[in-house]
């Protein structure tokens, strides 16, 4: 079996490497520049988490945004009420993300297929709901505002290079957190789940809990991600936590090539460049070209920027397959299967 | 009872012609959905299109002969958007329905974006054509015309939607297309054409629903991801490829959009939501999954 999230030796060099880049990356960017990177982690954490969701698993979430969402809100209201210090508002947003994925993600992980995706979109559509409506929490169509920089020692962290590696540091532990679950045996189970549940099931794992475990996983890593953004923006909005958002995440994880945590975070920083960067420039039309990317995307990339590799470095994997006489079964489509 | 039935007749009416607009607009979606597996996200965007094709060439106040041209060319412009989405998921009838779902999603984006850089971001209300621009007495309650002749057009449409569905031999082959796709092209009928008079028809049916739509909703950007959550929602409530699943998921959803918010105000929307995760953890597949009556 190809492992999709592989990492070795070579991609170890290429992570540290990555990573020295990324730490080192405010000493020569201009401040414009480095809150675009920053911007660029914060959602390529949200990214790299539906990403398990949707690659490693195999649930096509539509309402991921939804967590993200929470996150934000309780980071920004946990640090404009109760106490801006460093890492809390950041426990917060994951412990209210988390919490909010197993609410939630007990019906969820019941559909199938289509319905998963059209479940997930209502859940999403809910918690926008609710976010637009609850004033005295949210501060409604407005947005939530006025959320004080975190503080670190006694000073707030204002200046952009230090907001970046406090991000930076977050996201760091968030991708391990999720690196960590996919490399595990429950990561490889997962994986099986995403290949034939029905098999799975008969081998006696418990899929069902094996899926709301992971939902409720990446829900806290997507709470994450949200209290980073309250800490980055120190502004959350409806907006945050509504379908498009949902959506250009979907987008980076297939632009990354679904079930690849890196390939994500690819995707997320070229979404993120074209929603942030490109979009001004263009009179605010940014959705038309984000509509033509998921055209091309579609069309041109089924596999994302980790499948161009892949493709080239799986042929003996295929081979293998090939010579146990078991003709490899057809890999089942996202969600496919019993949807009648 | 009969003083809550009175104080509230004007929501149930409300929820009713919403619900046989939802109709119109869900019937597409769900054969198309149930057919041929393609989650269509652009089916809003379509009916967005026919909303402003009825203010476009019937005008704010359109007289009878410019509505009726606004239906024709929502017809007309309907057959050719579902044709282009037909032939451009085709390349996709292996990939996964998340694949599908994105492409539509693009097209919408585009869409919508092209929509809104053509006529602005304004409302763009219309009247209903003279003669039903009034109001009648219903029960003592006045009430405008223009809803009660939906709420008659959606019940024509329902019913020649079953006629044509469950007594036809097109119908038979959109039936067998929803239950054995495989067996249909097994005895020589090309599902590629299936699919694709399917697509126009329900993507026609959407514009014309704009259309419709126009004196109650306007043509405003954002309407089109709001009509396809509800259309959405009508479906899978009421089982993929069903017709009476959506005509009868379509007036739920209607009564819950009108009535609902009428007496819960805020909590509409999760009363929506709340009703269509109890159906799919009750009965997964959809009311009436199943049965394509």
């Amino acid at each position: 079996m190809t492992d999709r999230v592989s990492w070795p030796p070579r991609g170890m060099l290429f992570g540290v490497a990555a990573a020295l880049l990324l730490a080192a990356a405010p000493l020569f960017l201009a401040p414009y520049a480095t809150t675009t990177l920053t911007r660029m982690l914060v959602f390529g954490l949200l990214a790299a988490s539906l990403a398990l969701l949707v690659g490693v698993t195999g649930l096509p979430s539509l309402g991921h945004a939804a967590y993200f969402g929470v996150g934000a809100y309780a980071a920004g209201w946990f640090a404009k009420n109760i106490s801006a210090g460093a890492p809390l508002s950041l426990l917060v947003a994951a412990a209210a993300g988390g919490l909010v994925a197993a609410a939630t993600g007990w019906v969820a992980v019941r559909a199938r297929g289509v319905f998963f995706l059209v479940l997930t979109l209502a859940i999403g559509e809910i918690v926008h709901q609710a976010a637009d409506r609850w004033d005295s929490v949210t501060g409604g169509s407005n947005g939530l505002y006025g959320i004080p920089a975190t503080m670190f020692g006694g000073e707030p962290i204002s200046n952009v290079g230090l907001l970046y590696w406090y991000v930076l540091l977050a996201f760091g532990i968030g991708l391990a957190v999720l690196w960590l679950v996919a490399r595990s045996p429950y990561g490889t189970a997962l994986r099986g789940i995403h290949d034939n549940e029905p098999r799975m099931r008969a081998l006696g794992y418990p899929t069902s809990l094996y899926k709301y475990a992971v939902f409720v996983i990446a829900g806290t890593i997507a709470g994450l991600a949200g209290g980073l953004l309250a800490t980055q923006q120190r502004l959350v909005t409806p907006e945050d936590l509504g379908f498009t958002t949902a959506a250009l995440a979907l987008l980076a994880v297939i632009i990354g090539g679904a079930g690849s945590l890196w390939g994500a975070c690819l995707g997320a920083a070229l979404v993120i460049l074209v929603r942030d960067t490109l979009g001004p420039t263009l009179d605010g039309h940014g959705p038309l070209v984000l509509g033509l990317l998921f055209i091309l995307v579609v069309y041109l990339m089924p596999c994302g920027i980790a499948g161009i590799r892949l493709r080239r470095g799986q042929r003996p994997a295929a081979g293998d397959s090939g010579g146990t006489g078991k003709p490899a079964p057809e890999p089942v489509s996202v969600g496919g299967g019993a949807s009648r | 009872m009969s003083a809550w039935f009175d104080a509230n007749l004007v929501s149930i009416l409300n929820g009713a012609a919403i619900g046989c607009l939802l109709f119109i607009l869900a019937i597409g979606l769900s054969l198309v959905f149930g057919m041929m597996d393609v989650l269509n996200l652009a089916h809003g965007a379509i009916f967005l299109g026919g909303a402003y094709v009825g203010w476009k060439v019937g005008g704010a106040a359109p007289t009878w002969a410019s509505f009726l041209l606004a239906l024709g060319v929502a017809v007309l412009l309907g057959l050719v958007a579902g044709g282009v989405l037909s032939a451009m998921t085709e390349p996709l009838r292996n990939r996964s329905h998340l694949d599908q779902a994105l492409l539509t999603l693009g097209i919408a984006l585009v869409v919508a974006e092209l929509l809104s850089m053509a006529f602005g971001n304004d409302v763009r209300g219309v009247n209903a054509p003279p003669g039903l621009d009034g109001s009648v007495s219903v029960f003592g309650n006045a009430y405008p015309t223009y809803r009660l002749m939906l709420i008659g057009v959606g019940a024509v449409l329902a019913a020649g939607m079953w006629l044509l569905v469950s007594r036809t031999m097109i119908g038979a082959v959109i039936r067998g297309t929803v239950a054995d796709r495989e067996m249909i092209s097994a005895i020589g009928i090309d599902n590629r054409k299936v699919k694709l008079a399917v697509f126009a028809a329900g993507s026609a049916l959407a514009a014309v629903a704009g259309v419709l739509g126009g004196p109650i909703y306007g043509a405003r950007p954002g309407l089109d991801a709001t009509v396809l959550i509800l259309a959405l929602v009508v479906v899978v409530i009421g089982g993929l490829g069903s017709v009476r699943g959506a005509l009868v998921g379509a007036l739920i959803i209607g009564q819950i959009e009108s009535l609902g918010r009428a007496l819960f105000a805020d909590a509409a929307s999760f009363v929506l939501f709340g009703a269509l995760a109890i159906v799919l953890v009750l009965r997964p597949q959809g009311l009436f999954a199943g049965a394509t009556r």
